[in-house]
């Protein structure tokens, strides 16, 4: 993979099959010494990533319910777009997110 | 596709809420002409009391200002009359001459004051209460003369009074009733009104006609009644009555009756044409309150905004008086009548008085004065039409109380509350942010305060004291405690109708359902989404297939996630009795997993906490146990106490009849958590006294209990009935149950399914009907003979996706 890296300013990497996250679900991807990426998938294919952090209280947002192009902290319902990692009013917050992409069936991720 | 053209005549709230629905359900669908007469925005005409009163300021009323307008992308023509509609053309035509082409038009023109036909009625000085320059006129008045006579003792007629006497002016007030507010009070708690009223400085006229207005160059000088009396006034504010205002409808062809008449999709004898509002007759009503204007707003924009099929069906009213210091409600048939039973408080020196309807067990009106903190709760009983035979003793006196612990049906004293009370405590918000908000950003419904505040959002418990605080806040235009009240924001559905169609339409899957039912998501909401799958698979067990990704987390992993994202590891030990080699087991599987806390639960099992998620399918085989479900909305755990094989006071074998319970019903989903207990002896020490099922021994048998609940809100079971064997207790709680999974809804706990259907009901059922009864058991039981034990269904090779993570 180191090849790649220094071919892409992005760094993309492969991760997975899309086939391996669940529809309307989430899977974590760990980074060495840095926050956890969920990755998410719509009911509709698309893919989303977001830190795995919730701002309120930190909930892992990989155990939320997604629904539309939304996840629901699985620990106060803190509603957070998978877009723009903002969380819905009337709370306030924000996740940050990640490049990812779909390419075929692959799943790939902008890693800094 | 080209955009539809739609054309709103009136700039007032029913036309502009029902364009705001709209909006939400499809920003895009329309170009919209707003035509309206007055020379603003949108305003809260029902805050013009307040701002007569000096409480609040015209700038504080407007709900939409015209960047509201700018940013929809709505053309407003402000200042300008409607003065016809060509239906042939399919135009409406202004007072500036333009005609403007509708493919659908909104006719949301209101009311205007009635001004009684007596001479001297065009006299300068004499106005109705209607909008912002009745109010202006009302004000100067105030600053320039001394005498006002306000006509009519309703409700716009005392609040105008009360602006005015704030002001400073000496106010008659003279009303045709035998008392104050006939058609909102009776006469006892009229006078009690009237009396805090005259203290205030007030003085009535009751009983009385007004004959003439007697006027002195061209400008009102008094009244004069048919007694001759004459009444010295500078000021005549006319709060008599409204007319709609269907003038312009009428003049086109519409068909108009005291109002344009509607049908329950709110559409006029055009197809082309709606209306909304004053202006309108629904089913031979005509309503002047915001309240039903809201709800027929909500139906229409529903329908206009491409989603549903909503009827409005009418709505049930409740007043409230807008007059610092006077509490009073009412609401439904509060005079009763014929058939009607009367519950009446009546303390005049305390300024108290309270008086209920009841007929066929139903709550049909309410009349209360000097304590309303029960009004929403009264309110709540009305419209949902709910049986209160059994809280019939102690109606009068409200829910059963204590701050902070209402329950989602309850009330509170919220009125009373200090401003830095704390009505929400999941999310910290206070009473006076809660009415700040109300006022600042003109909230009407609970919906739109959560929303907006968060308050009643996470845990839900505090719903009924934000009920009150927001109806003390915004009087008669309180409008929620809905008889029909949707699942959630994806549908127009209730959880009822939504059950039905499962049922009726043989729907297996979730996706199949939202489709049926015309679902606005594409896969729905946290709140819908499960409860769509518990009614799946609860109505269809065998055929409908669980849906993992509409299950919360818990349900999800089948383990509590807990404040760290970790989560706890709840074993099943049947009757909550272990032994010495489980127990070895457990610690071994603690230590090697370096869980954090070993903990007894509140349901008598151990819990292992703090487990990483990867290491949740490895502790299952380790444990080698059944999932004990303590995350469950399901079965959790029956406690038990020990019973006659030890105690000295034990009659029967409580424990072994907790074992044979939980085995029985073991893997049981429900609409929420289930508890069950049994004590062998009255003396309770399992305590089944507050357990969704609790069974008591006695010596010549089992009492069962049903409907108690140690959560949020203490409830104490209610007895059930008594029996003679084992087999028995299982099949009746096995029924009782039964019964709460086929009919509640998700989230119900039994309290509330039985407050909802009534105890009466649950033993028609399942003790009246022994067929019933044994029907209901056989399908509990072939609902759990295809259950897997959960952590089972949980080790097989597609689990690696729920469990282990990936890594860059």
């Amino acid at each position: 993979m180191s090849t790649d890296k220094s071919a892409d300013m992005n760094h993309w990497q492969s991760i997975c099959k899309l086939d391996e996250i669940p529809a309307q679900g989430a899977r974590v991807v760990k980074r060495e010494g840095k926050t956890d990426i969920a990755l998410f998938r719509t009911l509709d294919n698309r893919v989303f990533a977001l830190d795995d952090h919730c701002p309120h209280k930190g909930g892992a947002l990989s155990h939320g319910l997604v629904y539309g192009d939304t996840v629901a902290c699985p620990l106060h319902n803190f509603k957070i777009s998978l877009q723009t990692g903002q969380a819905q009013a009337p709370d306030e917050g924000h996740t940050p997110c990640h490049k990812v992409e779909l390419r075929d069936d692959t799943v790939w991720l902008a890693v800094d | 596709m080209q955009k539809q053209r739609l054309v709103l005549i009136g700039n007032g709230m029913a036309g502009i809420r029902t364009l705001e629905e709209i909006l939400k359900h499809d920003a895009n669908r329309y170009d919209i002409t707003v035509i309206g007469d007055e020379p603003w925005g949108n305003y809260n005409r029902i805050q013009l009391s307040p701002v007569l009163a000096g409480e609040q300021k015209l700038k504080d009323i407007i709900l939409n200002d015209l960047d509201w307008y700018r940013d929809n992308g709505i053309r407003l023509i402000k200042g300008c009359a409607a003065t016809r509609i060509d239906r042939e053309r399919r135009e409406v035509h202004t007072a500036a001459g333009e005609a403007i082409g509708y493919d659908k038009l909104l006719i949301a023109t209101g009311s205007r004051p009635f001004m009684l036909p007596v001479p001297g009625s065009d006299l300068d000085g004499v106005i109705g209460f209607r909008d912002i320059k009745d109010t202006e006129k009302m004000i100067v008045a105030a600053a320039l003369h001394r005498h006002a006579v306000v006509i009519g003792g309703g409700l716009l007629g005392l609040e105008a009074a009360h602006g005015l006497k704030l002001r400073g002016m000496d106010v008659t007030v003279i009303h045709l009733g035998d008392w104050l507010l006939n058609r909102q009070l009776d006469d006892t708690a009229g006078r009690l009104l009237e009396q805090s009223l005259a203290e205030q400085g007030l003085k009535f006229k009751l009983g009385a006609r007004t004959q003439e207005l007697v006027g002195e160059n061209g400008h009102v000088a008094g009244v004069r009644l048919d007694t001759g009396e004459v009444i010295p006034a500078d000021l005549v504010v006319m709060a008599v009555g409204i007319v709609p205002n269907a003038d312009l409808a009428s003049e086109a062809g519409l068909e108009t009756a005291q109002g344009i008449v509607v049908d329950d999709r709110l559409a006029t004898s055009d197809e082309h044409i709606y209306a909304v509002g004053e202006c309108v007759n629904h089913r031979g009503v005509s309503y002047g309150l915001v309240a039903p204007l809201f709800e027929m707003a909500k139906v229409l924009g529903n329908q206009l905004g491409g989603c549903g099929k909503q009827r409005y069906t009418g709505t049930t009213t409740s007043t409230k008086l807008k007059v610092t210091g006077i509490d009073l409600f009412s609401a439904g048939e509060f005079m009763g009548g014929e058939g009607c039973d009367e519950i009446v408080l009546s303390d005049p020196a305390g300024g108290v008085y309270k008086r209920l309807i009841v007929r066929d067990n139903k709550l049909v009106g309410a009349c209360l004065y000097g304590d309303t903190s029960d009004g929403a709760w009264y309110f709540q009983l009305l419209r949902q039409e709910r049986d209160v035979a059994d809280l019939r003793s102690a109606l009068l006196f409200g829910p059963p109380r204590d701050l902070g612990d209402h329950g989602t049906s309850g009330a509170s004293r919220a009125a009373a509350l200090p401003d830095d009370a704390e009505i929400c405590g999941c999310n910290g918000v206070t009473k006076g942010v809660l009415v700040k908000a109300i006022k600042e950003q003109g909230l009407f419904t609970v919906d739109d305060v959560k929303k907006h505040t968060k308050a009643g959002a996470s845990c839900g418990s505090c719903t009924g004291l934000v009920e009150q605080v927001l109806m003390s806040t915004v009087g008669s235009s309180f409008q929620d405690a809905p008889k029909r009240k949707p699942m959630c924001g994806c549908t127009d559905h209730t959880h009822g109708e939504v059950r039905e169609a499962i049922r009726e339409q043989h729907l297996v899957t979730l996706a199949d359902t939202m489709k049926a039912l015309h679902w606005k998501t594409p896969d729905g909401c946290p709140s819908c989404r499960p409860a769509l799958n518990y009614y799946l698979i609860s109505t269809w067990p065998g055929e409908a297939k669980d849906d993992p990704q509409a299950r919360l987390i818990n349900e999800r992993v089948h383990a509590n996630v807990q404040k760290d994202s970790t989560f706890s590891v709840i074993p099943r030990m049947w009757g909550g009795v272990t032994s010495p080699a489980e127990l070895r087991k457990i610690a071994d599987v603690a230590d090697k997993f370096n869980v954090k806390m070993v903990k007894v639960t509140g349901g008598q099992r151990l819990d292992l906490l703090g487990v990483k998620k990867e290491d949740l399918p490895q502790m299952w085989r380790e444990l080698d146990m059944p999932c004990g479900m303590g995350y469950a909305k399901g079965l959790r755990t029956v406690k038990t106490c020990v019973g006659k094989q030890f105690c000295r006071f034990g009659t029967q074998d409580s424990t072994g009849m907790g074992i044979a319970l939980e085995k029985a019903f073991d893997r049981m989903w429900a609409p929420h958590k289930v508890k069950l207990a049994v004590s062998g002896c009255p003396r309770n020490c399992a305590e089944a006294g507050i357990k969704d099922v609790g069974i008591i021994a006695v010596d010549s048998g089992w009492e069962i209990y049903v409907g108690g609940n140690g959560g949020i809100k203490t409830e104490v079971a209610e007895f059930f009935t008594k029996v003679k064997t084992e087999e028995e207790v299982l099949e009746y709680s096995g029924a009782v149950l039964q019964l709460y999974r086929e009919e509640a809804y998700y989230l119900e706990r039994t309290v509330h399914y039985m407050g909802r259907v009534g105890l009466d009901y649950i033993k028609s059922k399942v003790l009246d009907d022994a067929t019933n009864r044994k029907a209901l058991w056989a399908r509990l039981q072939l609902a759990l003979a295809g259950e897997p034990d959960p952590w089972q269904a949980q080790l097989g090779a597609d689990a690696a996706a729920r469990f282990t993570d990936l890594t860059v």
